[in-house]
């Protein structure tokens, strides 16, 4: 029944699901500063402001802390907002409504009161736009009891999971990164949901699992295509959500591979990809016949110079180099 | 006075009623039966009466830590209330709230919490579910002098300006930001006056004058209903107890740095006292009358606190019970 031949970039996608979200409830607000200029938000937004008026896609002052705390009042009376921080490090003003209210929302109503709101921030790095236009910060998210976080890799996942998250009486972040937003791939015109906490396997392998989620996804496959040429068959598990996160999907494709490789296009420590290694320790040790390795960035902000954004950030090189690596490694 | 019998007798019984429910956690607080942080509202009792008894049922209120009152001025189950404190299942949050996060929404408490001036923003965006959803409720919000050096106060102020969103700010200004006189915090300690520059129509007045708190209140609910919000509503008032707990006495030192003679001349502005010598002196009620209800309001209190000990405790197994809402099934 999905018109499986029609081709769509990510952000083109976004665009269609909000439209189709907000002409099927009027309950769906849309709020942020840039939803009227594709300046801010990419194509995410075009048109939306134009056919839905202004009482249903709100462009706002800069004040992510109250305005934040808007759409959160509003979900708590009723309504569905989605609330999007064009540069997530701007979020950080937004702690309180996100963490504070938002997430404990549910809990310390006793379930008399539940928050359905999609929060939205956007990785917008790379560029030489430096360190506080370039933080990934989901892991900090991930960690909130009450939150749920999602992070979709492509076009088809994109509307599916946004789907859900809507759906979701609870409040979820959505992260996506714009590093996303001209990749292709088929997307079905019709509504479907992707449902939170559901990985994926992208690529199936014999020697080495690498785990990975949003942008990093796609330079995990661009290194398995090159580790194939060298006979090295990885496995590439995309976990979509982190919050909650698909256990089951890494447990099996370790205790497959025996070998395991997070690739967390954040910081190393205290991130994501230290809650991956200790749960495979914790649940899966035996299997593994090779110690954990995990490319992540280094522990440093993001520089501005592209020679230092070059050594900085992620790429399938320093992927294939990890997985050379580990096949080689024996554990003690 | 313009008001019928019943409706004055109801504000003096709000507030009474809510005194003793205040005064009936003392000694449990001072025994460690209640363990829970409280910030009482004794004293404070006319501003949630006045304001409260000038809203619809569908109306929502915000609040703050020291939101007993709100809490049963908008007419939250006083058992609920004193059972949440004690960390009972029947509380209004099922004993996962506590004192300091009060969640009624059947009765338009949409939401209190410690944070301070953390529901400010919440508030604002109810109004502005009320404004689009077109039903003409109003939303209050409550907060202290205290939460004027936060700002999202700020952000909020301008917005429900922009926006002349159907909110009346309430600042209930009791002279201390906790242990800090408001002339050590702010400028000008005029506090209605920050909302002039977000041209939102704003007022200091007596917060210890039940019936003044409702007489701008209600002129002020009416004018949002008629799309003409935003209001800033000041109310000057005092604590009678701690800032948390019956008095600043931390480990057998007194914390409390309020001038005895300030204090004293705020005990004879005792906002319950004042009324009930104006319901009599305007011959409302007679003194029996005044007993009468004083008794009721006793049995009342009783009867909470009986429902809150009747209560048990939450089940250990249910400690992740409400962290995610579960998804309902649609159709």
């Amino acid at each position: 029944m999905f018109s499986k031949n029609r081709k769509l970039s990510y952000s083109d996608t976004i665009n269609e699901t909000l439209d189709h979200l907000l002409a099927t409830d009027n309950k769906i607000l849309l709020i942020g500063q840039g939803v009227k200029s594709p300046w801010y938000v990419g194509s995410t937004c075009n048109g939306l402001y134009d056919k839905y008026g202004k009482e249903r896609v709100l462009d706002t002052p800069i004040s992510e802390n109250g305005i934040t705390g808007v759409a959160v009042g509003a979900a708590i009376v009723g309504m569905k907002p989605i609330i999007v921080h064009p540069r997530m490090d701007f979020m950080l003003y937004a702690f309180d409504p996100i963490i504070n209210q938002a997430a404990n929302w549910h809990y310390m109503s006793g379930g008399s009161s539940n928050v359905p709101v999609l929060f939205w921030g956007i990785i917008n790095r790379g560029g030489e736009q430096a360190a506080q236009h370039s933080q990934s910060l989901y892991s900090v998210f991930a960690h909130i009891p009450g939150l749920k976080v999602i992070t979709p890799s492509t076009p088809f996942d994109v509307k599916g999971l946004l789907i859900s998250a809507i759906k979701d009486p609870n409040p979820v972040l959505f992260v996506d990164d714009r590093w996303l937003y001209n990749i292709t791939d088929y997307v079905p015109e019709e509504p479907y949901e992707v449902p939170i906490g559901k990985g994926i396997i992208r690529r199936e392998g014999r020697d080495v699992s690498i785990i990975s989620f949003s942008y990093a996804v796609h330079e995990t496959l661009k290194a398995a295509e090159k580790l194939a040429s060298n006979d090295i068959e990885a496995e590439v598990v995309d976990l979509r959500s982190i919050k909650p996160y698909d256990k089951e999907i890494i447990l099996e494709s370790v205790k497959k591979t025996g070998r395991l490789i997070i690739v967390d296009a954040s910081w190393k420590t205290g991130g994501f990809s230290a809650e991956i290694s200790a749960f495979v320790a914790e649940n899966a040790l035996e299997y593994l016949k090779s110690p954990v390795l995990r490319v992540c960035l280094p522990d440093v902000p993001a520089p501005s110079s592209g020679v230092l954004e070059e050594e900085y950030y992620i790429t399938h090189d320093k992927i294939v180099k990890a997985a050379m690596k580990i096949t080689k490694l024996v554990k003690k | 006075m313009p008001y019928n019998k019943a409706f004055l007798t109801g504000l003096y019984r709000m507030m009474k009623s809510i005194r003793l429910c205040e005064e009936s956690l003392i000694e449990p607080i001072l025994n460690g039966s209640i363990r829970c942080p409280v910030h009482l509202y004794s004293g404070e009792e006319a501003i949630a009466t006045g304001v409260c008894a000038a809203l619809d049922k569908d109306d929502y209120i915000f609040g703050n830590h020291r939101s007993h009152g709100h809490f049963l001025a908008k007419g939250g189950n006083m058992g609920a209330l004193i059972a949440e404190i004690y960390g009972k299942e029947k509380g209004c949050s099922k004993g996962r709230g506590g004192s300091m996060h009060l969640i009624d929404p059947e009765h338009g408490v949409m939401g209190v919490v410690p944070i301070v001036a953390g529901t400010i923003s919440l508030a604002t965006g109810a109004a502005l579910a009320s404004q689009i959803a077109k039903n003409k409720r109003v939303t209050v919000s409550f907060f202290g002098d205290g939460a004027t050096g936060e700002g999202v106060l700020y952000e909020m102020l301008n917005f429900a300006g922009l926006k002349k969103l159907p909110i009346i700010f309430v600042c209930e200004n009791n002279l201390y930001s906790t242990h800090l006189p408001v002339n050590e915090i702010r400028v000008d300690s005029k506090i209605s006056e920050i909302a002039k520059p977000f041209q939102i129509e704003s007022i200091t007045s007596d917060g210890n004058d039940v019936l003044g708190v409702y007489e701008i209140t209600r002129s002020a609910v009416e004018k949002c209903r008629n799309n003409n919000g935003p209001f800033f509503l000041e109310f000057l008032t005092f604590r009678l107890r701690g800032h948390v707990g019956p008095s600043d006495t931390i480990q057998g030192t007194k914390t409390d740095i309020r001038p005895q003679e300030q204090i004293k001349e705020w005990k004879k502005k005792d906002p319950i006292l004042r009324f009930r010598k104006q319901l009599l002196e305007d011959g409302i009620l007679s003194d029996e009358e005044v007993c009468e209800l004083d008794l009721k309001c006793e049995e009342e209190v009783k009867n909470a606190n009986l429902y809150a000990h009747n209560s048990n405790f939450p089940d250990k197994n249910e400690l992740d019970l409400y962290v995610f809402k579960k998804q309902e099934t649609i159709l």
